[in-house]
């Protein structure tokens, strides 16, 4: 809502400059987004009339001019303007006169003096553009002010007004706040005075009578469709952002702006019969004023004739039954539509409207004819014509409900003392009737305010008026516990350090991505999409971390960085049946160089063991399980799902070539992606007594074929329970000269100890000698 | 005796200027030694008479002594100089940069978060999570926000279906987190308080350069039986100032509408020449707790919800929101 201060300050005129009130405006609630004077600051401008012109001796284009500017001489003026013309009247910017980027010298213009400079609307700084002088009214005064006669010192105020304030969407809605916030007294409305002397009125039936429970109307016959708007009229229009029409248009939108009342003008003369309220009927459609035909829904209020829909109720008024130049009678509309038959309509239309903005927050129903009238005189005074009488179906208006208001409920909720007799002032200057039973009060809120329903909606408003800076803030005061520390699971602040020390990055990246990513880089053909995307690449909800991680690679590519770690911990989604389920993840990918370049180490580059460390220090102590599975993201030969006591948690891989060239990655990717819940389980230990006696080591060095991975043997070691044996871990891995092609050589470290005793040479052999016969049923050729 | 003097002054002076250790072992030989000079005039003493014998024998032993520890003395500085050669060779470069890993680092996101959950930690606020699908209830009706209500055009939605959408803020995890407390403490009397706050993404159909479609939120909620509007701005306040370290930190409670709090306030903070809008607060409205059943005439309580991407701005100097997404480890380096 953009309004004119000057306008405002027409209906209530407290005190304060224009940065107070506005300050008073948003500390009420009524955040002012904006305050703007209408022009530069300028001065030394003034209403001209033009005396005579003739054209320059020296120049085709240039006039010149006698100019009267109210002094006792006229000046004598160079122009270049084309619509200079005798007698009329445009600003002139006198000598010394300081415009928005110069100032006006007496010149001389291709050798004739001149002494001052007519102005068009942009050299005055009030229009981008402009073609020629800005032509004044005719009854201008002479010598006046500019800044004056355009009111030019005026501000516009833009109001980001909240759903629950529709009383405010008017110039005189936001006066009567004011009023309340200051107690400056509010001016009447202009009084209206006229006949009713038109013999015409219209039947009206109102079919739908919750959806319309008041409907006005009357006939305006002789109308002059084409008189002038008068001036101040199309300035206060512009002002609050509505272009000048026509007289008759200009009129319901002024009436609109000034009580928040929409009207509809409708020809009279384009009317087939009586008017009726109703919803659409099936098949039915409309042409509306913006030219947009509407198939209507019979959820759909439409005003219409004896034969067709006229107009859309509260949006918008049909283009067959519009007013134009050649009207001459009208048939003016002033009603209260519920806010729930209007509410949506501008969603699924695709577009609101002015009317249809303030019917479904809530119009002043008891202003119903208030507006008419108004709107009737203003008519009256500028087109003339003849008013017929009132047509009126009122049905059930909304109840205005007595609300309960406890004095002490006010203490209790905002933590501040206020008197009963504070809080029935308040009430009473914001238009409450206030009735008193002791501390508490039975409240019934105005017409206009749709808000007010339950005691703390009393409660905000004491706030409100009473001023939240005006509540001291108090110190928290709660009865203290200690809060719960579940060892069991560890912080996930930890988790996302231990990857940081290990030389990772934290990445943030969007929960929605491009559809080809789920389908590359998680096999997911038919992932969760949005309806309304806000462009295709964020169209569907991620199931996976990794195509947000490789485009914050690529991100880090671009810009030169040889060397990315990165991780992100968030959500991923999936579709179950009717349900989405959201997993929490950790995903990391690291690219480049294993170690940053230096000088103590050799480069090379991050292979899959590398990030298995990570991942496995991440998990530390439980221990992980890496089984050979292909994963769509992954080479199918370096691809593995992490298993964690019996359950997959979690893939780990370098990214298949054909990625990488797809991604434009000039080198491998190493990425592995885990459930949280599994990294964030924990267990508190258990602890177990400590051997006193050393631990005995033994080696065991084997040959396998290729096949045999180096995990199913440790497992079948360990899970052979020998005696003694408490480690069991590979120390080295040998292929070639000695050893046959497609076997490879493994070295096992042993380690044997007891809590009770020293171990002997018998104990350890049988332990070792079990082992190697599980070596061997697992086809293993023992090494000497 | 004359010879005892002058073999001791030779050994002095020769194991002087000996700078190897086996030249040394040699040297002592030729006095200590079976053939050593002071070896003979040992020996010599059963030439000696019983009564001289004594007086000689302490003599020769007194320079034997002299002459062994000047060897020792010697040997200890022929070691402590080679030692000293030793540590010499063995010096390294000690500015040379170590070996190894980097240090990575958090999202200054996350770091912000951390830093709010802390903070709110240490006065008993427990964290509580939800999920970022919510479905239409949780997301709006529960919080009061009838369909086609004028409110849910405050929302730009992302749909997902007729009745799941991207949660467009953290506060459906009141609802849940209420409902949960309820279910729990049915058997009581009276609720212990609730003292939650509820990091996460949130989404808006939003973008440019001051809106991301994708952004953080944090929700704190506080229900109890006297907690009032008081408690609230004396809460908020006092994180702020402990939020960006420093006592002279201006906030601002601004009347706004929000159909989930009543009273409602927006909170702006002083920067600068102006104010900068930090979040929605506001008195947990009725409606929402008769949602979930709590009786409103005993509990009442304060909510309010803050963007974290903004505070994180403000205390770091961030200047353009879409940094934050963008994963340039230029930015993200600086918060390591």
């Amino acid at each position: 809502m953009k309004f004119s201060e000057s306008w405002l300050r027409t209906m209530v005129n407290p005190t304060l400059s224009s940065g107070e009130l506005a300050h008073l405006l948003t500390m009420a609630g009524l955040e002012v987004e904006e305050i703007a004077g209408v022009a530069p600051a300028f001065d030394k401008v003034v209403v001209a009339q033009v005396l005579s012109k003739e054209k320059h001796p020296d120049a085709d284009r240039l006039n010149l001019l006698s100019v009267d500017v109210g002094q006792a001489q006229p000046l004598a003026i160079v122009c270049g303007a084309q619509n200079v013309s005798v007698g009329m009247k445009a600003p002139c910017a006198l000598v010394g006169a300081k415009l928005p980027g110069m100032e006006i010298k007496q010149a001389k213009v291709r050798g004739i003096a001149s002494y001052g400079m007519l102005c068009s609307s942009k050299e005055l700084g009030l229009s981008e553009e402009s073609s020629g002088l800005l032509e004044l009214a005719s009854d201008a005064n002479v010598g006046q002010n500019i800044r004056a006669h355009l009111d030019l010192d005026d501000h516009l105020l833009t109001l980001k007004l909240t759903p629950n304030r529709c009383d405010c969407l008017s110039v005189h809605g936001i006066a009567r706040e004011v009023a309340a916030l200051t107690g400056s007294v509010l001016q009447a409305l202009p009084h209206t005075s006229f006949e009713q002397n038109s013999p015409h009125s219209r039947k009206v039936k109102v079919t739908a009578s919750t959806a319309c429970p008041r409907y006005t109307g009357r006939v305006i016959s002789k109308v002059n469709a084409k008189a002038t708007t008068p001036a101040w009229m199309v300035q206060r229009l512009e002002r609050c952002g509505l272009r000048s029409i026509s007289a008759l248009v200009d009129v319901t939108n002024y009436v609109l702006l000034e009580l928040g009342q929409p009207l509809h003008a409708f020809d009279l003369n384009k009317l087939n019969g009586n008017i009726e309220v109703r919803f659409a009927h099936v098949g039915e459609s409309l042409k509306l004023l913006n030219e947009q035909t509407v198939e209507l829904k019979t959820d759909m209020l439409v005003i219409a004739d004896s034969k067709n829909p006229l107009a859309l109720a509260g949006v918008m008024g049909g283009a067959d039954s519009a007013v134009d130049d050649a009207t001459t009678d009208i048939f003016l509309e002033s009603a209260f539509f519920s806010p729930n038959v209007i509410v949506g309509k501008s969603r699924q239309l695709g577009f609101g409207s002015d009317s249809s903005y303030r019917f479904e927050r809530g119009v002043d129903f008891a202003a119903t004819q208030t507006a008419l009238d108004r709107a009737t005189q203003l008519i009256l005074d500028i087109c003339g014509g003849e008013a017929g009488a009132v047509t009126e179906v009122i049905s059930a208006l909304p109840s205005r409900p007595p609300v309960k208001l406890r004095t002490a409920r006010v203490h209790r909720v905002l933590g501040v003392a206020l008197t009963a007799d504070e809080i029935a002032l308040i009430l009473s200057r914001l238009g409450m009737t206030v009735q008193r039973q002791g501390e508490d009060f039975s409240v019934t809120p105005p017409s206009y305010r749709f808000d007010i329903v339950i005691e703390e909606d009393l409660i905000e408003e004491v706030a409100r008026v009473h001023g939240y800076e005006n509540i001291q803030p108090a110190p928290p005061q709660a009865s203290m516990n200690i809060l719960p520390q579940i060892e069991a699971l560890r912080p996930l602040s930890k988790i996302r350090q231990a990857l940081v020390i290990r030389d990772y990055h934290e990445t943030i990246n969007y929960s929605f991505v491009e559809a080809e990513w789920e389908r590359d880089l998680c096999g997911n053909a038919t992932p969760i999409t949005l309806k309304n995307p806000i462009a295709s690449q964020m169209s569907v909800m991620r199931s996976g971390l990794l195509g947000g991680l490789l485009a914050a690679l690529r991100t880090n590519l671009a810009r030169k960085q040889p060397r990315v770690r990165l991780f992100e911990v968030g959500g991923c989604f999936t579709a179950h049946a009717e349900n989405y389920v959201q997993h929490e993840r950790l995903g990391g990918l690291a690219y480049g160089s294993a170690l940053p370049e230096q000088w103590g180490s050799a480069a090379r580059n991050v292979d899959f063991y590398d990030v298995k460390s990570d991942v496995e220090a991440l998990f530390s102590p439980r221990r992980l399980k890496f089984q050979a599975e292909p994963h769509p993201a992954s080479h199918p030969g370096r691809s593995a799902k992490i298993v964690l006591e019996g359950h997959a948690i979690g893939w780990i891989g370098e990214l298949h070539p054909q990625w990488l060239q797809q991604y434009d990655l000039p080198q491998a990717v190493v990425w592995f992606e885990v459930e949280l819940v599994a990294l964030l389980a924990a267990s508190v230990p258990v602890v177990s007594d400590v051997s006193k006696f050393p631990p005995v080591r033994r080696d065991l060095a084997v040959v396998v074929d290729e096949s045999v991975s180096v995990q199913s043997l440790v497992v079948a070691m360990t899970g052979n329970k020998a005696p003694f044996v408490v480690e069991v871990g590979l120390f080295d891995v040998y292929r070639g000269k000695g050893v046959e092609n497609g076997k490879k050589s493994l070295a096992f470290r042993v380690l044997l100890q007891d809590t009770q005793k020293t171990l002997t040479d018998i104990d350890i052999d049988q332990s070792i000698a079990q082992l190697i016969e599980v070596l061997q049923r697992h086809g293993a050729q023992i090494r000497a | 005796m004359q010879e005892l003097q002058t073999i001791l002054d030779q050994a002095l002076t020769n194991f002087a200027v000996i700078s190897d250790a086996t030249e040394l072992e040699n040297a002592k030989a030729r006095y200590l030694g079976k053939e050593g000079s002071l070896t003979a005039l040992l020996k010599g003493l059963g030439k000696l008479s019983a009564e001289e014998r004594p007086a000689a024998g302490a003599r020769i032993n007194q320079a034997k002594q002299q002459i062994e520890a000047a060897l020792q003395a010697r040997r200890d500085a022929l070691q402590n100089q080679a030692l000293q050669l030793k540590l010499a060779a063995e010096a390294l470069d000690v500015t040379l940069p170590g070996r190894g890993f980097g240090v990575g680092g958090l999202h200054p996101v996350t770091r912000t978060l951390e830093r709010i959950e802390a903070l709110f930690h240490s006065i008993g606020f427990e964290v509580a999570t939800g999920p970022e699908i919510e479905n239409d209830f949780y997301n709006f009706t529960a919080l009061n926000i009838p369909a086609d209500h004028p409110a849910r055009a405050m929302h730009d939605t992302f749909y997902i279906d007729e009745q799941h959408v991207l949660r467009t803020h953290t506060s459906p995890i009141q609802i849940r987190y209420m409902e949960a407390h309820l279910a729990k403490y049915s058997q009581q009397e009276s609720l212990p308080d609730i003292r939650i706050i509820a990091p996460g993404r949130v989404y808006r159909v939003d973008s440019d350069a001051t809106h991301s479609p994708m952004f953080h939120q944090v929700e704190g909620l506080w229900i109890g039986e006297k907690v009032s509007f008081a408690d609230l701005k004396g809460v908020v306040a006092d994180f702020l100032k402990r939020f960006f370290e420093t006592e002279d930190m201006q906030v601002r409670f601004r009347p706004s509408f929000f159909p989930f709090t009543e009273p409602s306030a927006e909170m702006d903070l002083s920067w600068g020449d102006g104010w900068l809008e930090i979040g929605g607060c506001g008195m947990v409205h009725p409606n929402v707790l008769k949602h979930v059943n709590i009786d409103t005439e005993k509990y009442q309580g304060f909510a309010f919800g803050l963007g974290v991407e903004r505070l994180a701005m403000l205390r770091y100097g961030v200047n353009d929101l879409r940094l934050f997404f963008e994963n340039d480890l230029q930015f993200l380096k600086q918060f390591s």
